[in-house]
């Protein structure tokens, strides 16, 4: 980018140049501090248990409560974690979540692209910046006190919950609330990307394919969506990165308890209660930065930050195709 | 390995000379008249569309006021004009792409075979009629889907849905034939269509557009994007595909028309001035206004 | 020659751009064409159902007296008393974090788009910014929890029994929400000062200003409006976070200040924000008094869409502004502001 100067730099331009570098490398510090403090405090709950830290063994409600008590379990030490439910949840949600999210905002993106009458359109707009602008913890409590007690009430029967009552409580806070209101907070960062992909497809090409007879939809299909994919794929990956770090709505409607769903039990898999990372982190309140239970939080805040630097690459290199085309992401 | 260089043949040999109704006028031939004479088409010159009538109105606009002409298999009819005339305008109406923008009205009858065009569904009326951009437009993917395109997205396509079907492959190959442009990329049909010259992507969507065997072609100024050498292969092409298909071109190019139409028709400011074979519009035009055009007094 | 009477043009074919005629296509398509719009409309109801059922839940419950009463703890929701004091905790975090991001993330704007040197630093800063941009609040909270716990930092906030610092207070929490807001700042800025033509640098060097004085005196004004769209977007985002607020400053109802100084001690002790109150009187916290939930909910998301409707008023209408052509006299204008 080549960037103006003027001819020549005086001192004071020089002490200004300074001193914004010098504010860059403080935030630079300040964030390579936040990677470097979780990392570490995190390392003695990874090197205790090893690579098991991902595996199942035990409840993880159990072990925390006894890091809160400091009364180890027979056999285990104080750092003691098997965190196999947590990472199942969040993979569950997460994943659910963003499938169903790409289906729902690329329809929708369509929609308000190409088939919206103009009146329509000008409605969705604002519909979108609001259903993305709702605070996650009024998604919380619309879904714990309404969507929850409807979905107990008209979705679960009494059977379902007796058959694996001496396992785990169902009620309606679950993967499917959990998932469905998910579903709603991504999907409008995606439509807003998406749709601006979509507008950004060259008329000539639309306009040649009905040229040849091919009717609107499969314009759409074979050429608007194919050329648009890069800028969904990052919209993706935007939304999953969204998804991962969502604490307050999924603490919320969840569930009880640190319950790995277990797909084989049918349909009431999609009843059970699951727990993802970061709202087992956000339901921690005490004592969270000492002792064994403050290196176990800290670990599991060391998964999150991995994923999200992860995501981070992950949607640099799906930008990239976009700038091939010319398109601002 | 370069593709083979095509090479231009400018001089037809042998041709024959086309029957004159009545012996050509005394005066002498006018400047800028044809070079050489098309040759006559082969086959039976009939005629596949019938414009009767015709106005067309962006809102308030009237942008062509009562034009009346015959399309007709195995000849070209171009179009000529200044900006503005309407030219464009009325060959849009032909595959009624003039409906995709808002305000647009008609009145008069536009008939293909003898249906009118509005009571044909619109997707089928434009696998028969096809058109051809100024720009050159390949969408983003190979040569093969590019000419494929029309023919699996053709609902009622049968056995040529499946991609790579040997009737396809056929369909395929013989629409860049037609096209001229089977020999430059025969090699590999799975490459980009993006990445051709300027000239082999308007051949390519000619190939495209001859895909699905229309009746009715319609080329809208394809060669103003074009270099010289593109431009001649393309009026080679048009003279040779008149024969199957009926052949509309609007071109601001004076030379071009001549050298490639049979039919003339000038509009000017939405009004058909004169019709004619290209002979008559060119040498002897009846009115005031065409000689001026003809003659370049304006463009 | 035309006739003289015109005749009215029939309307034959649709006028309408839109309509799609889709009785023709196949059955696949159509099928596509139906959920289309089964979805747009269906964004369009969920909205409509969260803002009516909020609407109409807040509204029941909402009475002006809470705005102006302390929430005291009691078994009876119709005695627990109002949220003056999340209230006042969501404006100290709102106003600590904004003045911390606001001027942080324009200069680091400014010096990416306008210096940038060397170059691995700023793309250091890029990268860590967008990094900071996907990263979880609940680990920011986490961070933040164990930086201000630290003694050296005590001054910040409370010291409890034995010694040790809490690190809970709102400035602790104000300085880590500080980091939701930084990425929307500066990304806003950067574009906006990346759609200012060149015209208006070379012109004001050209006269001889430098670069700390342009950047000052001329194109930070020139990008007003995009500057306040960043900072209201990064301040919608603080006022909604609960995870921060929730982890930093515990499960307290009231404020509870430090000590007595008035504001100092406000700022170093803890309380609630709208969120946490929301959060804490739902069925997942310990209050359990839904119709204190639902009016706070109401009133948070009424401050959160006036905030959009902000952001939208100042980025034009919605419509991203059109580049400013400015010319020569325009550019003279503005540079007459600088001495």
């Amino acid at each position: 980018m080549t960037r103006i100067r003027p001819a020549s730099a005086t001192r004071s331009d020089e002490r200004v140049e300074r001193t914004l570098g010098a504010l860059a490398v403080a935030v630079l510090v300040v964030i390579g501090l936040l990677v470097v403090t979780v990392l570490v405090k995190a390392w003695p709950s990874f090197s205790y248990n090893g690579l098991s830290w991902f595996g199942s063994g035990g409840d993880v409600d159990t072990q925390l409560r006894v890091m809160r008590e400091g009364t180890p379990l027979a056999g285990h030490g104080p750092l003691y974690f098997r965190a196999w439910p947590l990472v199942w949840g969040t993979a569950l949600t997460t994943v659910l979540a963003v499938a169903l999210a790409l289906v729902v905002s690329t329809l929708a993106a369509i929609f308000l692209t190409e088939f919206a009458p103009a009146r329509v359109r000008a409605l969705l707009e604002p519909v979108i910046r609001l259903l993305a602008g709702v605070p996650s913890v009024v998604y919380g409590l619309i879904g714990i006190l309404a969507i929850a007690p409807w979905i107990n009430e008209h979705l679960l029967d009494n059977a379902r919950k007796q058959s694996v009552a001496y396992v785990v409580q169902l009620n309606g806070e679950n993967l499917t609330t959990a998932t469905l209101i998910l579903t709603v907070m991504i999907t409008p960062i995606m439509v807003a990307i998406s749709a601006n992909a979509l507008a950004a497809v060259p008329p000539s090409w639309r306009e040649g394919s009905a040229a040849l007879g091919v009717n609107r939809w499969r314009t759409i299909w074979r050429i608007s969506l194919r050329t648009a994919r890069p800028a969904i794929a990052a919209a993706t990956v935007l939304a999953t990165a969204r998804a991962l770090g969502e604490a307050v709505m999924l603490a919320m409607v969840s569930g009880g308890r640190a319950f790995a769903a277990n797909p084989l039990d049918g349909l009431t898999f999609l009843f059970e209660p699951v727990r993802p990372m970061a709202a087992q982190i956000f339901q921690e309140s005490e004592g969270l930065t000492i002792g064994p239970l403050g290196h176990t939080i800290y670990a599991i805040g060391a998964v999150l930050l991995v994923s999200a630097t992860m995501l981070s690459l992950a949607g640099w290199a799906a930008k990239q195709p976009l700038k091939r085309y010319g398109m601002r992401a | 390995m370069p593709p083979p260089v095509r090479r231009i043949v400018l001089e037809r040999d042998p041709y024959v000379a086309p029957p004159r109704s009545a012996p050509p006028a005394a005066a002498p031939p006018a400047a800028g008249s044809r070079p050489r004479p098309l040759p006559a088409p082969v086959g039976a010159v009939r005629e596949r569309m019938a414009i009767e009538s015709v106005w067309l109105a962006y809102g308030d606009n009237w942008v062509v006021r009562d034009v009346t002409l015959p399309v007709r298999q195995g000849e070209v009819l171009a179009l000529i004009g200044a900006s503005g005339s309407g030219k464009t305008t009325l060959l849009r109406s032909l595959n009624r792409l003039t409906e995709v923008t808002a305000g647009a009205a008609r009145a008069g009858r536009i008939t293909l075979d003898g249906e009118e065009i509005h009571e044909l569904e619109v997707n089928d009326l434009r696998r028969r009629v096809s058109m051809v951009f100024q720009q050159p437009n390949p969408f983003p993917m190979s040569i093969f889907d590019n000419v494929a395109y029309a023919l699996v997205e053709h609902p009622r396509g049968g056995g040529r849905r499946r991609r790579r079907s040997p009737e396809l492959e056929l369909a395929v190959t013989e629409a860049l034939r037609r096209a001229g442009l089977h020999e430059e990329v025969a090699a590999d049909l799975d490459r980009s269509a993006l990445r051709l010259s300027g000239g082999q992507q308007q051949r390519l969507c000619i190939a495209r557009a001859l895909a699905a065997e229309p009746e009715v072609l319609l080329l809208d100024e394809p060669c103003s994007a074009l270099d010289p050498i593109s431009t001649a292969t393309i009026e080679e092409l048009i003279v040779e595909l008149r024969e199957t298909v009926a052949i509309v071109i609007v071109t601001h190019n004076l030379q071009q028309a001549l050298r490639v139409a049979d039919h003339v028709a000038f509009m000017h400011l939405g009004e058909l001035v004169e019709y004619g074979t290209s002979e008559q519009v060119f040498d002897r035009p009846a009115e005031q206004r065409t000689r001026d055009y003809v003659g370049g007094v304006f463009g | 020659m035309a006739s003289e009477t015109l005749p009215r043009p029939q309307a034959g074919p649709p006028s309408l751009p839109r309509r799609a005629s889709i009785a023709s296509w196949p059955l696949v398509d159509r099928a596509a064409y139906v959920l289309c719009w089964v979805t747009g409309i269906g964004l369009c109801l969920i909205a409509a159902a969260i803002v009516l059922y909020m609407f109409l839940k807040g509204v029941s419950y909402l009475k002006l007296s809470e705005f102006v009463q302390s929430p005291s703890p009691s078994l009876h929701q119709t005695q627990s008393g109002g949220f003056s004091d999340p209230i006042i905790g969501t404006l100290l975090v709102t106003a600590i974090g904004t003045l911390l991001a606001a001027p942080t993330g324009v200069a680091l704007a400014a010096w990416l788009s306008e210096y940038g040197r060397p170059a691995w630093l700023a793309r250091a800063v890029e990268s860590a910014l967008e990094m900071m941009a996907g990263v979880p609040s609940v680990v920011l909270a986490i961070f933040g929890l164990l930086v201000f716990s630290a003694s050296f930092l005590g001054f910040l906030s409370e010291k409890a029994f034995n010694g040790t610092v809490t690190g809970q207070s709102f400035i602790a929490a104000g300085a880590v929400m500080s980091f939701l807001a930084l990425p929307l700042v500066v990304a806003s800025t950067r574009e906006a000062l990346a759609q200012l033509p060149d015209r208006l640098r070379e012109a004001s060097y050209a006269l001889g200003k430098t670069r700390a004085r342009t950047i000052r005196r001329v194109l930070l004004p020139a990008i007003r409006p995009s500057i306040a769209s960043g900072v209201v977007l990064g301040m919608g985002r603080i006022i909604g976070d609960t995870a921060i607020i929730t982890l930093i400053l515990g499960a307290t109802l009231k404020n509870e200040p430090a000590n007595n100084t008035p504001i100092l001690g406000a700022l170093r002790g803890t309380g609630s924000t709208l969120t946490s109150y929301v959060y804490n009187n739902s069925p997942a916290g310990e209050g359990n008094s839904h119709e204190k939930a639902y009016a706070a909910a109401f009133v948070l998301l009424m401050i959160v869409l006036a905030l959009n409707a902000l952001v939208t008023v100042l980025t034009g209408g919605g419509r991203p502004r059109e580049r400013r052509r400015a010319g020569p006299l325009a550019i003279a204008r503005w540079l007459s502001w600088t001495r």
